[in-house]
């Protein structure tokens, strides 16, 4: 009993991770058809921005010396800044460029962001304790359990149900949604591509700031290529999901925590350095049985 | 008195040739005037060429983007090594290599050859399953396969030493060897794009839903180029391998991927000519950045770039390109013969 309670942890709250990075990347498809690589690096330039820059290996906390208050609202501004910013100089140009050229824009713009990283603050993982009380056990229905990970699983629940609201029930969340179905018809019914397209950036740039915040705290350490990872699983559950499908991004996210948690506590021993490729094998057997995705919506599917 | 077909043809073959000479042009230049490390520079441009052009093969017939052809080139690179290390190096480094693998050790061409057909079939088991996918899924797909093969090459100690490098590979890849293989993969990329199968897939390109009413049958064309690409870039990995002399996974992961795609796209990923340019303008690039890190002096003037900036500026030339060119340098066109005489 306590295994299974412990397991269904570990699984929620990765997989509130993997759904949160998810929703930042399938906002940025649903509107303008941009796979963005560089949201993992959005990720660790939040990250970053907790501590001075220098190359040292002990990282001296800058922004990380506020309170919790201001911090996250702080952060979470950087983000989106960071989002809209990138969307300014770089994916603006891209609008009339077919998506192949856009990812790669992406690619490039990421590459850029990594190295900035990496000139700025040097090749080592540092060391940050951020919030380091969160990782203190308590227990619930008989398995001791990190705060955080109760944090996590709450937070991922909170920010779907406000991202749903703000999607269903004000103005740029309607004009998101239209823009989503249907670019150009969106616009010619009176949608202002810069604010929706804009709007988009800022929410998926927020999304990877509170992904740094869990992942900091959760790992203790600050490394340039820590988006690198995430922002790939990210992906393959908005492709998994069925692209631009938000619902389908959310629960795929979860679906793909709780099959590598699964994995990491099943696999035989021998087996286990390999759960990835286990993971990723899982993923394309998934994409040849539903290439649409596994919650793609009905517009989804290009007509001839 | 040739008709337009035929002098369309018979240009469309210069293309290989032209380009042939314009790498044997390079690497003769730089062999003449240049020092030791320009010289390296030019078999890993080289080297690049093998691998850009395999890619080609695939990604600008197919119009498929491809995050994978990274993993085969690993697949290539290990292979070579397998059978070309000495049998006592294998057995102190490498000890669960399968008893005949471990006794091997062939002589380096065969070996490169091998490693190409061993990566050609792990192309065509692995495109039999991905390609039955197109668009975004089938280049998420392909990440997926980078993945695996990263996380296995990394993890697989006995076999591939895993992280830790596999050192002791005979260095003979030098920039005529590497010359060679840049022409074979050119005239061979050509040919095939020339072919009924290379047409045929390059009008899938242009559009599936078309193509495939004509009668094209679009999985097969595209698992041929990408057994062909296969065959290609493990060669590349195994000239990589015999380079350097170092293999270690981390070689063969993002970073390589990017670095490929940006001269692949920067060049234009349309045409053969894109490709060959590609590389062969990003890696002068490359080397140019890369010594002004280190420091020259313009007059009396010391001038060097922050360490890192390389790489930024590869990235901001790529975004730029992008978005002036969208086509690449190339644009899609072909270096070819000029047109002579009057066509009817």
């Amino acid at each position: 009993m306590n295994n299974v309670a412990q397991l269904f942890f570990d699984a929620a709250s990765l997989g509130g991770i993997y759904a949160m990075a998810a929703l930042g990347i399938a906002l940025i498809f649903g509107v303008m058809n941009l796979v963005n690589f560089a949201h993992g690096d959005y990720i660790a330039v939040c990250v970053f921005a907790l501590i001075v820059p220098s190359s040292e290996a002990v990282a001296v906390m800058f922004l990380g010396h506020a309170p919790a208050v201001v911090l996250i609202p702080m952060l979470l501004g950087i983000g989106a800044l960071l989002a809209m910013a990138s969307e300014y100089v770089v994916f603006r140009h891209f609008r009339r460029a077919d998506p192949v050229a856009m990812m790669i824009a992406s690619f490039a713009l990421g590459f850029v962001i990594q190295n900035g990283l990496l000139a700025v603050y040097g090749g080592r993982p540092k060391a940050i304790s951020l919030w380091p009380d969160l990782n203190t056990p308590v227990a619930i229905a008989g398995a001791s359990v990190p705060l955080l990970q109760v944090i996590v699983i709450v937070a991922t629940l909170v920010v779907v149900c406000s991202l749903a609201l703000l999607l269903k029930k004000t103005r740029i969340g309607l004009e998101m949604r239209a823009a989503a179905e249907n670019f150009t018809m969106a616009r010619l019914l009176g949608v202002r591509a810069n604010v929706v397209i804009t709007g988009a950036f800022a929410l998926s740039g927020a999304l990877a700031a509170a992904v740094a915040m869990i992942m900091v705290t959760q790992t203790g350490v600050a490394d340039v290529r820590m988006g690198g990872q995430i922002m790939l699983v990210a992906f393959i559950a908005t492709v998994i999901g069925g692209m631009g499908s938000l619902p389908g991004a959310v629960a795929a996210g979860f679906l793909i925590g709780a099959v590598s948690v699964l994995l990491q506590a099943f696999l035989p021993l021998d087996a286990r350095p390999f759960r990835d490729a286990f993971l990723y094998t899982f993923v394309i057997v998934s994409l040849l049985l539903r290439p649409q995705g596994l919650f793609a919506s009905n517009t989804s599917k290009p007509r001839v | 008195m040739h008709s337009t077909h035929t002098q369309k043809r018979l240009r469309a073959l210069s293309t290989p040739v032209i380009l042939i000479l314009i790498l044997c042009a390079f690497v003769g230049l730089v062999t003449l005037f240049g020092d030791k490390s320009l010289a390296r520079m030019a078999a890993q441009t080289m080297i690049r060429v093998v691998f850009v052009v395999g890619l080609w093969i695939f990604v600008g017939n197919s119009g498929v983007v491809s995050f994978g052809h990274a993993g085969y080139m690993a697949i290539g690179a290990y292979a070579s090594a397998w059978l070309t290390l000495k049998p006592q190096t294998k057995a102190l480094f490498l000890p669960d290599l399968w008893p005949w693998l471990a006794e091997a050790q062939w002589p380096v061409l065969p070996a490169a050859i091998a490693a190409g057909l061993l990566t050609a079939c792990v192309a065509l088991i692995s495109g039999a399953a991905i390609l039955r996918l197109s668009g975004i899924a089938a280049s998420i797909a392909t990440f997926a396969f980078l993945a695996i093969v990263n996380t296995i090459y990394s993890n697989w100690d006995g076999v591939t030493g895993a992280t830790s490098s596999v050192v002791g590979l005979t260095r003979y890849a030098d920039q005529w060897v590497t010359l060679a293989w840049a022409g074979a993969a050119v005239l061979v990329a050509a040919v095939h794009a020339n072919s009924a199968s290379g047409l045929a897939l390059r009008a899938t390109r242009e559009d599936e839903v078309a193509a495939s009413a004509s009668g094209i049958n679009m999985y097969g064309h595209r698992l041929l180029s990408l057994v062909i690409s296969g065959f290609f870039v493990g060669v590349a990995g195994a000239l990589f391998g015999h380079s350097l002399g170092v293999l270690n996974p981390g070689s063969f992961y993002l970073g390589i991927t990017f670095i490929t795609l940006a001269m692949l796209v920067v060049g234009g990923v349309s045409s053969l000519s894109g490709a060959v340019t590609g590389v062969l303008v990003l890696s002068c690039l490359i080397e140019a950045l890369v010594r002004m890190e280190r420091g020259v002096e313009i007059g009396d003037v010391a001038f060097a770039l922050p360490s890192g900036a390389q790489e930024i500026l590869i990235g901001v030339v790529m975004i730029i390109v992008l978005i002036v060119r969208p086509t690449g340098l190339m644009g899609g066109r072909d270096f070819q013969w000029p047109k002579f005489g009057k066509t009817t």
